[in-house]
């Protein structure tokens, strides 16, 4: 870049150009540069771990189709750079306490604030799920506020605010005239030259392509660097570990990294496609896909967080990896080497150790169609039902000939320091009818030991994982499911 | 009573504010030029004495403005609030893991964080004391033991039909308010301070930063607009901060923020008390209780702060809604090496009354019968069967006619019905019912506390600013008492303003706590309203020619007859005829009084009410559970704002199902609590709320205590409707063994418990039918 001034991190804010100042650390969150440096106060801090929020914005920027799509992010994990070339739009950016926005005059209408300090994010929440057209149903609602919490109001009038405010709508016109200047003013945000903004804190990259990547890669310490993609996780690194490697590389701008793909053998999904973005099309391939993703995490998690990220993370409890083994996926790694790829199981060696090499990038995971006559489930065990970490999840996938196992992919979650197969489990099921799993809930003992930790004890875990095999097979032989929720909210038995 | 604005579902004063987002919290304050911000060192061990502490390479970081540890500090080291033992920062001794040892400033909060992490401190671990049980074996107190008797429980336990004996365990609570701890801290002239800070007890505050700083009272000021949350938590919790706040203010002559980061704020600030309890119960074939033992040890941690208080608090509402002929009821206040809890919502009533409903619970599986008759059976008289524990006579029990309503508008006996019949058919998913009764004392039981001021100021063009004691945590305090002194003034709440708390308004206020902020505050402002009332009616009398009996303050006027004024035209007379337009006042509960010697007395002024019934579906492969149905109906007298009140039942239930079932704070064997933020402690979301919510206020039963309008206290009271979610948890692992064996489900029943106590049932119908078969 040499002496030439680099162009400022950029994003859209009430109509106009945020230009992020040169000195701003490129571990500095959104919501610390609104709050701290621009002193915006109306997003609020409440954990700076995404679990709580409050401190909810609004990321706006084209769709597939040509419109605008919002996403409702926790700004404490997101990073300014990510920001670049979006519109943010925040709680005190849709109204005034003399012009209210519907979603806001519909919380005062139903008391939906006491204490107020969770307030601003869940206006933000119901905004979001109102520009984007979501249904007014509890459930949907609920989707969208799995990831506020609040500690005062016990939730029923800011559920009622929110099938008022989708009720009462917004003035459709209106909308629209502001989101084609939008689209206009957010083309005005495209940049010559790869975003990299460096100071004395350290250097942010947002590569478009892989040129830019592998010259990013090229240019910075492997020891030192992070490789982002939501931020999820690699935020907290930030809030929680107080971390400030010298160089970040942020994934997301990469387009060829995002997208579901339908192919000859099924789904092939890019590294960096949102959970959001990727639920639809797994939610077609297996129902239980879907409710697992919508309860991974929170509706801001799944905006911000990518696949590619939850599995190159190497967590022994991320969810969406357990369920990818068992249904059989084949995971892509990329370098200016070239590609490798290898089923999903393989690339977890052991706690937080993973085949990636410091070159390397998760490019895609591929998902193979369903086979024929195979039976697959998956189970998430967590203290809450949404937004928490599983203690135990089982994924299972058995293919079923003449009435008896004749393959079998068990694979779990929170039982051991990796998303794991149960060897022995599988061997004692295939051969076997739904009424001969027990030989196989046996070897499950053999197949883990799992830990004791604030999540659940060991024997829990164990017991847990063997009755989710004992589930398994009575949904079988009952030909439906056994659960308290169904897709609609309804106890299925 | 007619009111006009009292008794209306009016909005919350802050509402529109909060949904822009420009409702201001202390860290959205304008920062005071070149403030600093603050970050703690907290001790990596729960028992040591600390031998050497070196702040140099802290001081040493680029931008460390000061650095400090408890020999730093100008005055008494010691904040607690009644019993001595809480130093600002740990003295020579750490007594859990977690508490800060040093602080530090520096000119921005990150700096400030990292500088803390560098402070170097050498310890001499020693053993820690972890367990409620072990404290009570080694006699470890952080208060004397606290008997209470009535009658004699041991010989009537021993001479009834029927005994049951038993243990519970019930966990401890975060407050887990959304805006953490916070204070900001400005030096002014003379060596004072003015200190923002998010706090239930302005007055302590200020009282405990003015000894910090060696200074009279009076050289401290103390303001909170509002807070994002209390609980409870904000009561004692929040002095330390606002004095190291104060301490580093007055030593770099700078102002100084200290916010907590959720981690810091969960790991070093006390809780709801866990409790261990053990039972003696001796019953009739009706399940009427005729001889009740109970023991309630309390996990004081390491040190006293509202211990005694809040253990008392159990013993009195160990009784739950039920005459016990014959009891002994013992508090005990366990000493350990955890951070020392501390008030939350309900303050100790829960943990009295959660056992002894579970032990009801029991008694109904034992004897095989509805466990509603069982408590219908034991519930306390009107006329008889009406004393409690303490001798105080109950005198205005609503609970027969409430629970009667309930039992037909929940449907109970025939959903008990279909219950039965869904489990009959259903091998893997059960259901479970319970209805349960809330009976809560009003009244701080430290009869001093019981005292309320006001100021009201009225402006020479009628608008009025209103100021007292009680602070605004979101229970929509300011609101209700702005409407009691616009309905005395005759006016609309908006021509009132609401100001901030602050102690150079009004002195020596209690804590916004025990529920009392209403009835105490409200209280006092009237009283303030009606001298004011009554100066400007002297006016408004010669102004209409009319007796000053005759007149009526409503809307905006003054009315005789069918002639008025406009209040603000007699308020600018009223000025011009210099007559004084402003008013303190003032309340004091009267009437209550407790012995602790004899452990008998009124401690309450009167009791609220309410009952609930929840209806949980469980997985018994896994224990996981929802909350398909609630029906809630509450008490508050005439509610002086039915909208906020529900706000107030809604929430207190939701929040005590959290605190039963997924709540859970977990400390490893070193003594370290590892669910310290929500990605690992977890509060209901919206999908935890049941989806079919029934709740209602009880109608036409005005408070017979004269109290604010005869409304009723209603902060804590339906914390304790959680208490229901519990019991329908363990009414359904009841189910798995047709209801006719022992359940023992500690609490947070969380999935892992659940599964746990389903397995348990199975193992005692094994064991059951491998007797009957021998």
């Amino acid at each position: 870049m040499g002496n030439m001034r680099a162009e400022p991190i950029r994003f859209l804010s009430r109509g106009e150009i945020v230009e992020v100042d040169a000195a701003v650390a490129p571990t500095t969150t959104l919501l610390d540069y609104l709050r701290v440096t621009l002193r915006r106060t109306g997003s609020k801090e409440g954990c700076a771990e995404g679990d709580c929020g409050a401190c909810t914005m609004v990321v706006a920027q084209p769709d597939a189709k040509g419109g605008v799509q919002y996403s409702a992010v926790n700004g404490c994990i997101q990073l300014v750079g990510q920001m670049d070339g979006k519109a943010l739009i925040t709680v005190e950016d849709i109204g005034s306490e003399t012009a209210l926005h519907p979603v806001q005059q519909a919380m005062v209408d139903c008391h939906g604030s006491q204490c107020g300090f969770c307030t601003p994010g869940f206006v933000m929440s119901l905004f979001a799920h109102q520009r984007n057209g979501e249904p007014a149903d509890t459930d949907a609602l609920c989707d969208s506020l799995a990831g506020n919490l609040c500690r005062c109001t016990g939730y029923r009038p800011i559920l009622q605010a929110g099938q008022q405010a989708l009720a009462s709508g917004e003035d459709a016109g209106a909308v629209a005239d502001w989101e084609a200047d939008l689209l206009v003013k957010l083309k005005g945000l495209d940049r010559k030259a790869p975003l990299k903004h460096a100071n004395a804190a350290g250097a942010f990259y947002a590569p478009r392509d892989y040129a830019e990547l592998w010259a990013a890669l090229a240019e910075t310490d492997p020891a030192d660097r992070w490789l982002l993609a939501g931020g999820t996780d690699v935020g907290l690194w930030i809030t929680k570990q107080h971390r400030k490697p010298a160089a970040i590389i942020h994934l997301g701008q990469l387009t060829a990294l995002h997208g579901v793909r339908s192919t000859a053998d099924g789904l092939s999904i890019g590294a960096m496609t949102s959970f959001t973005d990727a639920l639809p099309a797994l939610a077609a391939l297996h129902p239980d896909l879907g409710l697992l993703l919508r309860r991974l995490g929170s509706r801001q998690v799944r905006n911000a967080g990518t696949l590619g990220g939850n599995i190159a993370n190497g967590s022994p409890i991320g969810d969406s990896m357990p369920a990818l083994i068992a249904w059989g996926a084949t995971l892509t790694l990329l370098s200016a080497r070239g590609e490798r790829s290898m089923p999903l199981e393989d690339f977890f060696i052991a706690y937080r150790k993973t085949a990636l090499a410091p070159d390397e990038i998760v490019a895609r995971v591929d998902v193979p169609i369903a086979a024929p006559n195979s039976r697959f489930a998956v189970y998430k065990l967590s203290k809450r039902f949404d937004q928490d970490i599983s203690a135990v999840l089982g994924a299972f996938n058995v293919s079923v000939k003449d009435g008896r196992v004749a393959e079998a992919r068990l694979a779990f979650g929170g039982m051991a320091g990796i998303p794991q197969r149960a060897a022995k489990a599988e061997a004692a099921l295939v051969g076997q009818d739904w009424d001969g799993v027990e030989p196989a809930v046996a070897a499950l003992a053999e197949d883990f030991s799992p830990l004791d930790d604030m999540r659940a004890s060991a024997a829990y875990r164990l017991l847990a994982a063997q009755n989710l095999l004992r589930k398994f097979a009575a949904e079988a032989k009952a030909g439906k499911p056994i659960r308290l929720f169904d897709g609609a909210g309804e106890a299925a038995e | 009573m007619n009111t006009h604005v009292v008794a209306k579902s009016l909005k919350h004063d802050s509402a529109p504010k909060h949904v822009c987002g420009s409702a201001r919290y202390i860290d959205d304050l304008p920062e005071p030029e070149g403030c600093l911000h603050g970050g703690l060192t907290m001790a990596p061990i729960a028992h040591g004495r600390i031998k050497s502490i070196d702040l140099s390479a802290a001081l040493a970081l680029p931008g460390v403005v000061d650095a400090i540890t408890v020999a730093d500090v100008p005055g008494d080291p010691d904040i607690a609030p009644v019993f001595p033992g809480d130093p600002v920062l740990a003295d020579g001794l750490v007594q859990f893991h977690g508490q800060p040892v040093a602080a530090i400033v520096a000119r921005d909060l990150h700096v400030a964080r990292a500088a803390a992490r560098l402070v170097k401190v050498e310890y001499e671990e020693l053993p820690p004391l972890l367990d409620i049980r072990e404290a009570m074996e080694r006699e470890q107190w952080v208060g004397d033991p606290h008997v209470m008797t009535h009658g004699d429980a041991a010989s009537a336990i021993a001479a009834a039909p029927h005994r049951l004996q038993g243990e519970i365990e019930l966990g401890g609570q975060d407050h887990f308010y959304l805006e953490g701890q916070i204070s900001m801290a400005q030096p002014m002239e003379d060596g004072d301070v003015f200190v923002w800070c998010s706090t239930q007890h302005p007055s302590e505050v200020q009282k405990l930063v003015a000894r910090v700083l060696a200074r009279p009272i009076h050289a401290v000021t103390v303001e909170c607009r509002r807070m994002g949350g209390g609980f409870g938590g904000k009561e004692t919790q929040a002095a330390q901060f606002a004095a190291l706040a104060a301490i580093f203010a007055l030593r770099t002559g700078k102002p100084v923020k200290f916010r907590l980061d959720r981690d810091e704020d969960m790991i070093a600030t006390g809780k709801r008390h866990d409790f261990y309890i053990r039972y003696d119960v001796g019953f009739d074939a009706q399940g009427r209780i005729q001889g009740y033992d109970i023991l309630l040890a309390g996990r004081g941690g390491c040190s006293a702060d509202l211990t005694n208080a809040v253990v008392d608090r159990a013993m009195f509402h160990a009784d739950s809604s039920y005459y016990l002929p014959n009891v002994k009821i013992t508090g005990l206040r366990c000493r350990t090496n955890t951070v020392s809890n501390t008030a939350f919502r309900g303050f100790g009533g829960p943990q009295g009354m959660a056992p002894t409903e579970y032990v009801i619970d029991e008694i109904a599986r034992y004897l095989k019968h509805d466990p509603l008759d069982v408590r219908l059976a034991n519930l306390y008289g009107i006329d008889e069967r009406n004393i409690t524990p303490y001798g105080q006579v109950l005198d205005d029990n609503i609970l027969h006619e409430l629970l009667a309503d309930l039992e037909k508008t929940s449907e109970y006996r025939s959903r008990r019905q279909e219950i039965d019949a869904f489990n009959a058919q259903s091998p893997y998913l059960k259901k479970g019912l319970a209805l349960t009764p809330v009976k809560f004392g009003i009244s701080f039981t430290t009869a001093f506390l019981n005292q309320a001021g006001a100021l009201v100021l009225i402006y020479e063009d009628g608008s009025v600013q209103l100021n007292h004691g009680g602070t605004e945590m979101g229970q929509g305090l300011y609101m209700k008492v702005a409407q009691v002194v616009a309905e005395v003034l005759g006016l609309a709440p908006e021509d009132i303003r609401i100001t901030a708390t602050r102690t150079d308004k009004v002195p020596n206020t209690s804590a916004t706590a025990a529920s009392s902020g209403a009835d105490l505050n409200g209280k006092a402002a009237e009283n303030a309203a009606l001298t004011l009332r009554d100066r400007l009616a002297g006016v408004a009398a010669h102004m209409l020619h009319a007796p000053v009996e005759s007149l009526v303050f409503a809307n905006g006027q003054v009315s005789a007859g069918d002639k008025s004024v406009a209040f603000k035209d007699v308020v600018h007379h009223a000025y011009l005829q210099r007559v004084q337009l402003s008013a303190t006042g003032f309340y004091a509960t009267p009437g209550i009084h407790y012995d602790r010697k004899t452990a008998s007395g009124k401690p309450f002024y009167y009791f609220a009410y309410g009952a609930a019934v929840t209806e949980a579906l469980i997985d018994t492969f896994t224990g996981e559970y929802r909350f398909t149905r609630a029906d809630l109906l509450h008490d508050c007298g005439t509610s002086l704002n039915p909208a906020i009140d529900r706000g107030q039942v809604e929430g207190a239930y939701i929040q005590g199902l959290g605190w039963l079932t997924m709540e859970e704070l977990w400390w490893d064997a070193k003594g370290r609590l590892r669910t310290h933020a929500p990605s690992t402690y977890k509060i209901p979301t919206a999908r935890d709320m049941p989806p079919d919510f029934r709740v209602a206020l009880v109608h036409g039963r005005p408070n017979p205590a004269a109290t604010i309008f005869r409304s009723k206290a209603v902060g804590e009271p339906p914390f304790m409707l959680g208490i229901s979610a519990w019991l329908a948890l363990k009414d359904a692992v009841a189910a798995v063994g047709a209801h006719e064996m022992p359940v023992r489900l500690d609490a947070p029943a969380t999935p892992e418990r659940v599964l746990m106590a389903v397995e348990d049932v199975k193992r005692r119908m094994a064991a059951s039918t491998a007797l009957a078969a021998k």
